[in-house]
């Protein structure tokens, strides 16, 4: 008994919160102005009770296991949706129905949770699905905007689809190793065109939540239909955790297949780098912008990834991180312009910095991080994944890579010069922001800056 | 002498740039930075000199190592040479200079010194940086300043040049990064540069691994055909962001060839020798050709700049002692003779308004101080013996004519006859705009040179004359670090 609080206590505190909203939300109810801060301290608390009482461990007959890395993971995790609590206080304000999308998101993040403890692909099953089917009511959530119930019905329709496939997969894993216990799996897998069939559906899975090309065609969409909030939580939330199980399955799984993988990964990574930087390119509304950069940001994922080594996740593991910082802060710049005045094209930036020089300067810093410039954090997240990249002797990999930092900087700059030296005759007004939304700005500019040049962090991950 | 205050002296500089509360506190507190961290450069000049004289022999003197992501195997480990504290020299003075000519910039001021004062920190760190990743790290620290400083601030297509500089220097930078990850892992995951130049690293490897960082660093310095940034992103840069990138950010990309391309590759450097030849001969006699066909003065200097440079990278190709002397001695006097060549441009523009040369003339009247200054900096570009654009092309040539090959020998004849051109150019344009009869009656009423702006140029000017009437220090300084280098290249 003792052992279940220890080893689930961040799933338990969790859904203790989500039990905490449900009662108020059946019970009296409450205004979203006493609400949001509630929510905002428990989230805090949530992310603060993260970094103790951390055993390692495994429950339920190995189907569940914990480790002093998988609570890492499950903390940046935390701090990331502490963060769109803060950066998007304007949104959830306004929101009817605040109660209820913070029920949608937590159960979403308690899936996560699962997701990344999951020693067995029942449970990995079912948790991806928790994980993913609260999202798409989330994206539903502008409730007056049509393109938010596109948003939401392409979503659900791809999530389905990715679903069906996986589970196909993992009927033809558990076909051919007669097992659905992961450590187990590993041990009985020998390469037969069987199993390679089934690991191209496994990956194919992972590749739509990952949105790598060619899988990606839901992203942009999805992302500009949804509230900020949901987006944000999509594009680095979900896509953090789904890279974290993703590469637990490469590594501690489908090792044996690696002369399968490998290939695959380095295909696929050039052409989600490229393709999400051309698109990038064209874009003028700026949730479709960053979705495209997030798609590229991805296939800089998979260059460490398929390092297949201890180098390799802990890069990944502290781009996203960094990744967390930089595009929420991006995110939040976003949220604060389209809530208080609609607007949410490139071309309605210009002259930012004259009216909004602080968010401006929380803006660019972010885009610089994205771009991997220093002295921000993502000089050396990149350069971190690009170095596990290089371990296996790949340098035309890792050359097409920094070639496409190139295209990247060129369209975060493009977003840059708007907001410092284009002149505009209307810039947008200067905004209020909010006690919350500043703080979190704060902590996203602290983050971006700090990261970096705190080089123990690193050092921590990599010790995990 | 502890090497991190020239790291921390211009970044307290910059923090408090932030906290001030007006423009004149700004200014004043940069001021007073810029003229600690000369002191504090002068002081190591100083303390290194007194080393070298108790025979201290070491490459490198006041290593420092601060370990740095430990799981990588980073280290902040940094120690300067001759080499090093030339450059950093330089670096003091153009700092101090270009904080002075900004004096009247009124538009986001507080924003203009921060980041200045960022680009000088970029070059100090990478001057003593002797891990590649932190080298590289301070080489990229410089992107931001340098794109904001010509977008916001700059002239003409501001936008344009500002975009083709950011995205030209990444693109060097990528090619960089990935010879660094080549060195990385094929001599035993280290980036230290120390630990690096006692590796074994197979001829095939550097003939890979060589065109990429020296190409990547070139990108930096001008290497023909990879020099159009400069023209653009110089004569839209304001006056002291030119100063900056000219004297300053373009050396630190000399300083990658030769410290990380050539002495950690030396194979791959004798295998592309003649092809560095045949691009900087290119480079040097392109610059001044395509300078006589300016009318901007801002672009003048600008492809001039490409054609001096050039002597630089030839150097380097030549392979010998005295060559990488002077190419050495070119940047460090280059840097300052450029710096000031800018700033003298600025002075003018912000009084006529134009840097047409066919809309001046005849301003010695009424700006004597600033028009000897032109004078001075135009003879010293031309190679007047004297100055010290004369000692270091001089020693360009003679290192390259110790090369007896019929090759060699051609691409330094080639190389010498741009200084006619040179000639051409700067005495045409001086004489158009300082000498003969005023063409211009807006321009009677026009006052010399303020205190601030006398300072600068009077300090560059010194500086000037440092290396060209007495080089023997700064030759005492680079000699010694360059035959580190030639013996790695010889196989000593």
């Amino acid at each position: 008994m003792n052992e279940l609080l220890t080893l689930m206590k961040s799933e338990l505190v969790l859904t203790g919160i989500i039990f905490l909203l449900l009662f108020i939300k059946i019970g009296k109810g409450m205004k979203n102005e006493t609400l949001l801060p509630l929510v905002q301290v428990l989230l805090l608390v949530n992310f603060i009770f993260g970094f103790v009482l951390n055993k390692e461990g495994r429950l339920f007959g190995d189907m569940f296991y914990t480790t002093s890395l998988i609570a890492f993971q499950k903390n940046i995790l935390n701090l990331g949706v502490y963060l769109i609590s803060l950066l998007c206080t304007d949104w959830l304000k306004k929101t009817p129905h605040l109660p209820e999308f913070f029920l949608l998101l937590l159960s979403a993040l308690l899936g996560m949770f699962f997701m990344i403890s999951s020693a067995n692909l029942l449970i990995f099953y079912l948790s991806l699905e928790l994980a993913s089917i609260p999202v798409a009511a989330m994206a539903n959530f502008d409730l007056d905007k049509k393109r938010s119930a596109e948003g939401a019905m392409k979503m659900i329709l791809s999530s389905a689809f990715s679903s069906g496939i996986l589970l196909f997969g993992i009927s033809l894993v558990y076909g051919s190793t007669g097992t659905i216990s992961l450590p187990e799996i590993a041990g009985r897998l020998d390469g037969s065109t069987l199993q390679v069939l089934a690991f191209i559906f496994f990956f194919a899975a992972f590749a739509f939540k990952l949105s790598i090309v060619p899988f990606h065609l839901w992203t942009a969409d999805v992302y500009e239909g949804s509230p900020i909030a949901t987006t944000a939580f999509l594009s680095v939330i979900s896509k953090g955790s789904v890279a974290f199980i993703f590469m637990t399955m490469l590594y501690r799984v489908f090792q044996p297949l690696l002369d399968t993988w490998y290939p695959m990964l380095v295909i696929l990574s050039i052409a989600t780098m490229v393709i999400g930087n051309l698109f990038a390119l064209r874009q003028q509304n700026i949730k479709r912008f960053l979705a495209f950069s997030s798609i590229a940001q991805v296939g800089f994922i998979l260059v460490a990834v398929s390092s297949n080594d201890h180098m390799g996740s802990t890069a990944v593991i502290y781009f996203v991180l960094v990744y967390i910082f930089s595009n929420l802060a991006a995110f939040g710049v976003a949220s604060v312009i389209a809530e208080q005045t609609g607007k949410e094209r490139i071309d309605d930036f210009k002259g930012f910095y004259k009216t909004n020089p602080f968010l401006s300067w929380i803006l660019a810093l972010a885009l610089f991080s994205l771009a991997g410039v220093p002295p921000t954090a993502g000089f050396f997240g990149k350069l971190f994944l690009l170095t596990a990249g290089g371990a296996r002797a790949a340098y035309w990999f890792i050359t097409v890579a920094a070639l496409n930092m190139i295209i990247s900087l060129y369209y975060y700059l493009r977003v840059v010069r708007a907001m410092f030296m284009d002149k505009n005759d209307t810039p947008i007004e200067p905004l209020k922001i909010s006690a919350p939304v500043r703080l979190g700005m704060i902590i996203c500019g602290a983050g971006i800056i700090l990261t970096g040049l705190l080089s123990w962090i690193y050092d921590y991950i990599h010790s995990l | 002498m502890n090497l991190l205050v020239l790291i921390g002296a211009p970044l307290l500089t910059a923090l408090a740039v932030l906290v001030a509360r007006n423009k004149q506190q700004v200014k004043w507190i940069s001021l007073a930075g810029s003229f600690l961290q000369l002191g504090l450069a002068i002081a190591l000049l100083l303390a290194f000199r007194q080393e070298r004289a108790a025979n201290n022999t070491a490459q490198m003197l006041f290593e420092q190592q601060y370990k740095l992501f430990q799981s990588l195997h980073i280290s902040f480990h940094f120690g300067v040479d001759g080499i090093s504290v030339a450059m950093i020299l330089l670096t003091s003075f153009v700092v101090v200079a270009g904080v002075l000519v900004s004096w009247n910039v009124e538009k986001m001021t507080k924003e203009f010194y921060f980041l200045l004062l960022l680009l000088g920190l970029g070059a100090y760190g990478f001057f003593i940086s002797l891990d590649l990743f932190i080298l590289f790290f301070f080489l990229e620290i410089s992107v931001i300043p340098k794109y904001l400083l010509i977008g916001i601030w700059g002239s003409g297509k501001k936008e344009y040049s500002a975009n083709k500089l950011a995205l030209m220097l990444m693109g060097g930078s990528a090619l960089i990064l990935v010879g660094m990850l080549g060195l990385y892992f094929t001599a035993g995951n280290s980036f230290d540069i120390m630990t690096l130049s006692k590796a074994t690293i197979t001829p095939e490897t550097q003939h890979i691994l060589f065109p990429l960082l020296f190409v990547g660093f070139g990108v930096f310095t001008a290497l023909f055909p990879l020099h159009t940034w400069v023209p653009d992103g110089h004569s839209s840069a304001p006056t002291a962001g030119s100063m900056f990138l000219a004297g300053i950010s373009m050396k630190l990309g000399g300083y990658g060839c030769l410290r990380v391309a050539t002495y950690l590759l030396p194979e791959g450097a004798k295998e592309y020798a003649t092809i560095i030849i045949v691009l900087s001969a290119i480079a040097i006699l392109y610059g001044a050709f395509a300078t006589m066909m300016q009318k901007d003065l801002k672009y003048i200097n600008a492809y001039s700049s490409v054609s001096h440079v050039g002597f630089s990278l030839l150097g380097i190709g030549m392979l010998t002692q005295t060559a990488i002397t002077g190419a050495l001695m070119q940047m460090v006097s280059h840097g300052v003779m450029t710096a000031l060549f800018f700033a003298v441009i600025g002075m003018i523009y912000d009084r006529t308004h134009t840097r047409m040369v066919a809309d001046m003339g005849g301003l010695m009247k009424q700006m004597p101080f600033i028009s000897t200054v032109f004078f001075i900096v135009g003879l010293c570009s031309l190679g007047l013996p004297g100055l010290s654009g004369f000692v270091a092309e001089m020693t360009v040539f003679v290192g390259s004519w110790q090369n007896a090959d019929a090759f060699h020998r051609v691409a330094t004849l080639a190389a010498a006859m741009s200084i006619v051109v040179t000639a051409v150019y700067i005495l045409r344009a001086i004489g158009r705009t300082v000498m003969g009869p005023n063409t211009n009656e807006a321009h009677l009423v026009l006052k010399d040179a303020n205190w601030n702006e006398k300072l600068a140029a009077i300090l560059l000017v010194a500086g000037i004359l440092a290396i060209g009437i007495a080089p023997g220090w700064l030759n005492d300084l680079l000699r010694p670090a360059a035959e580190v280098i030639m013996n790695r290249i010889t196989g000593q």
